[in-house]
């Protein structure tokens, strides 16, 4: 991985990560309209301080729930970068040996539990992580990812009470991307943020500037530790954009260009570079280096699906039950 | 040996596994609250005393919570009871059910094993339509879901005790009128079978059906409370010449097709008596793999004996006409040798 195979700093490393989310987007999106992938996709370019900032400095034992947009999360939390293009092209030797695809990208021995693309679905799953994390008596934390559309469901409601409640070591992590597919937030809450409905709950809620990693980080750090300590969950209200539309074929008819350009300003990505050229001590050519370090890493994983074996059909009859009926 | 009524074989096997392994706790709605009824039946009934209320864990009103909860917690290495009211609200928690806790072990490849059971009470019991379905069948659809329907004491410690054990979501349907719940939580129309449980340590195997009276004219499946009016008319039927075969299959998922095509071989006749409505129920299931796979056997056409397809109706004259009565089998039963 990342973190052990060079000799980066830190904000080094997640600028590495950032970028090899970003690029393994933007080859999954050539890879699918050069028509070489099946199924759908859901891109997670423009938010990706969101999942770097809030993963980075978990450990390997803690958990972590995302969603139907679930690459960055998973490649952040240490999902090989092979096993998710391997599933992508749903070879046997993807991380869900190609049972699962796109949405549904995880690997539980990474802590990542397999996504939930139910919106909403995996926030009451998050909770009950983090209560056996409490109940056996460990100091492991989860990080539970999900939309603005989500904060809508009621599960939602229902695992912020419960963890609420409990004292569960969860950090709620809203991706607020401004746009449920395409509904816009306005369009569907009166709540000026999503971050002020923690105090219903009884529990720290916070805005952060979802495309500024360092803030995204800081925020983590801060909710990690509260729930390592038991001190209970919080909830973090990432504003970030989805610069890609929401899936496979989104034109996006619903947001204005002007808007999408701002965005495109505030992209996380450069937000870093600039970051480490003016303050981290970094020239031009060590980006480059980390850039052209992920290129290789990407073409690798790319060969190697490629070139993985397909699953036989009458695997499909496997894997039902844990263990067999 | 100790006679008891299925609520407390229940608690025994609760208790008994949560001695035997740390992982096991519950939750659910009223389970532990002190002064309360230790759940809807009674089930859990002093169980926080003995545990905490850290292992019995008393849950706000949310369905969603319940499951979803008892899923995180499986798939990181707990093994949670959880425990619905009213087998009714399983439909505010269908998500958790039928999406994460089902498929999280095939969308992981695998990898993901999730050791959770979820208890609900189902059947009729004049509490009108939202307190009276016996849902069994909308779970036995889903892939990756077990369904277990203990009927007796013996099999609801048994069948209980290894839906602990299994490492994948197990549903266990058990009949409000079977529980001998006591003091207030005791149902007035409650037939509360009482039965012999071993004082020894056992399992019962998931799949293996019980055949709980021989006979050789007809072969009657049916769960939970139908068995006892299957037993019922068989009595009655036996007046009149003829020999009932009732096959209590225990669980639904995993079905024992072996014991029940045996039967029918022997008897060439099949009835199928469940508490559901009959459209599409796991009566249908049973009856379309019959006529795929022993037609040939049978000298009549199959019978099924379900509620009729209609809500559950308040009124006690009109619950006790929708839900299979023992006149009905009876009838039933005399039509299809007639046939």
């Amino acid at each position: 991985m990342t973190k052990e195979a060079n000799k980066l700093n830190k904000h080094q490393q997640m600028y590495e990560l950032m970028v090899l989310i970003r690029r393994y987007e933007e080859t999954i999106s050539s890879l699918f309209l050069e028509g070489e992938l099946p199924g759908t996709i859901h891109q997670y370019q423009g938010q990706e301080a969101c999942a770097v900032g809030m993963l980075f400095d978990l450990r390997k034992d803690d958990y972590m729930t995302s969603t139907h947009r679930p690459a960055g999360h998973a490649l952040a939390k240490g999902v090989s970068v092979e096993s998710c293009l391997a599933e992508m092209f749903a070879k046997t030797t993807g991380c869900c040996k190609g049972k699962g695809g796109s949405m549904h990208l995880g690997d539980i021995s990474c802590g990542a539990v397999p996504a939930i693309a139910i919106v909403g679905g995996g926030i009451p799953v998050a909770v009950g992580i983090g209560l056996s994390c409490k109940m056996r008596r460990t100091d492991t934390v989860v990080v539970c990812f999900f939309g603005d559309g989500a904060a809508n469901e009621g599960a939602f409601h229902e695992a912020l009470n419960g963890a609420a409640l409990w004292n569960l070591p969860v950090i709620f992590a809203c991706e607020n991307n401004l746009y449920a597919a395409s509904t816009c937030i306005r369009q569907a809450m009166k709540s000026e943020s999503i971050a002020q409905r923690a105090s219903a709950y009884g529990i720290p809620g916070e805005v952060v500037d979802g495309n500024d990693v360092l803030a995204v980080n800081r925020a983590a750090l801060k909710a990690i530790e509260r729930a390592r300590g038991n001190e209970g969950p919080s909830l973090l209200e990432l504003e970030t954009y989805r610069i890609v539309g929401h899936s496979r074929s989104d034109p996006c008819g619903y947001r204005t260009r002007e808007e999408e350009k701002a965005w495109r300003e505030k992209d996380p990505i450069l937000r870093m570079e600039k970051y480490l050229l003016e303050h981290g001590g970094a020239n031009p050519e060590d980006l480059e280096k980390i850039q052209k370090n992920v290129e290789k890493r990407i073409e690798h994983a790319l060969q190697e699906a490629r070139s993985a074996p397909e699953p036989q059909a009458e695997d499909a009859l496997q894997d039902v039950y844990y263990g067999g009926e | 040996m100790a006679t008891m009524t299925i609520a407390e074989a229940l608690r025994q096997a609760i208790r008994e596994e949560m001695h035997r392994d740390a992982r096991v706790f519950c939750l659910g709605e009223d389970i532990g609250v002190e002064g309360g009824f230790g759940g809807a039946f009674t089930v859990t009934l002093g169980l926080a005393e003995e545990f905490g209320h850290e292992r019995i864990l008393d849950t706000p009103v949310s369905e969603i919570l319940i499951a979803g909860a008892a899923v995180g917690a499986a798939i990181s290495g707990m093994r949670p009871i959880a425990d619905v009211q009213y087998g009714d609200f399983l439909f505010c928690m269908m998500d958790q059910l039928v999406n994460q806790a089902a498929k999280m072990t095939y969308m992981s490849g695998g990898t993901v094993k999730v050791p959770m059971v979820m208890r609900s009470p189902v059947g009729a019991s004049t509490r009108g339509a939202q307190h009276a379905q016996s849902p069994e069948g909308f779970f036995t659809h889903v892939p990756g879901l077990k369904v277990v329907c203990p009927s007796t004491a013996y099999d609801a410690k048994g069948l209980l005790k290894s839906a602990v054990r299994d490492d994948n979501p197990v549903l266990v349907f058990e009949h409000k009128l079977l529980y001998g719940s006591k003091g207030a939580r005791s149902e007035k129309t409650a037939l509360n079978p009482v039965g012999e449980v071993p004082d020894e340590e056992y399992l019962i195997p998931f799949g293996k059906a019980a055949v709980r009276r021989e006979g050789k004219d007809i072969t009657l499946v049916a769960t939970l409370l139908m068995v006892y009016r299957a037993l019922q008319a068989a009595e009655i039927l036996e007046g009149e010449g003829l020999s009932i075969e009732v096959i209590d299959p225990r669980t639904l998922v995993p079905f024992d097709y072996d014991t029940v095509w045996e039967s029918v071989r022997k008897t060439s006749r099949l009835m199928i008596v469940e508490e559901d409505n009959r459209r599409c129920g796991w009566g249908a299931e049973i009856a379309a793999r019959a006529s795929e796979e022993i037609i040939y056997y049978l000298d009549a056409p199959i019978r099924r004996i379900a509620a009729y397809d209609v809500p559950i109706p308040f009124a006690p004259v009109m619950e006790n006409y929708v839900v299979p009565s023992v006149k009905r089998i009876v009838e039933e039963a005399r039509k299809l040798v007639e046939a």
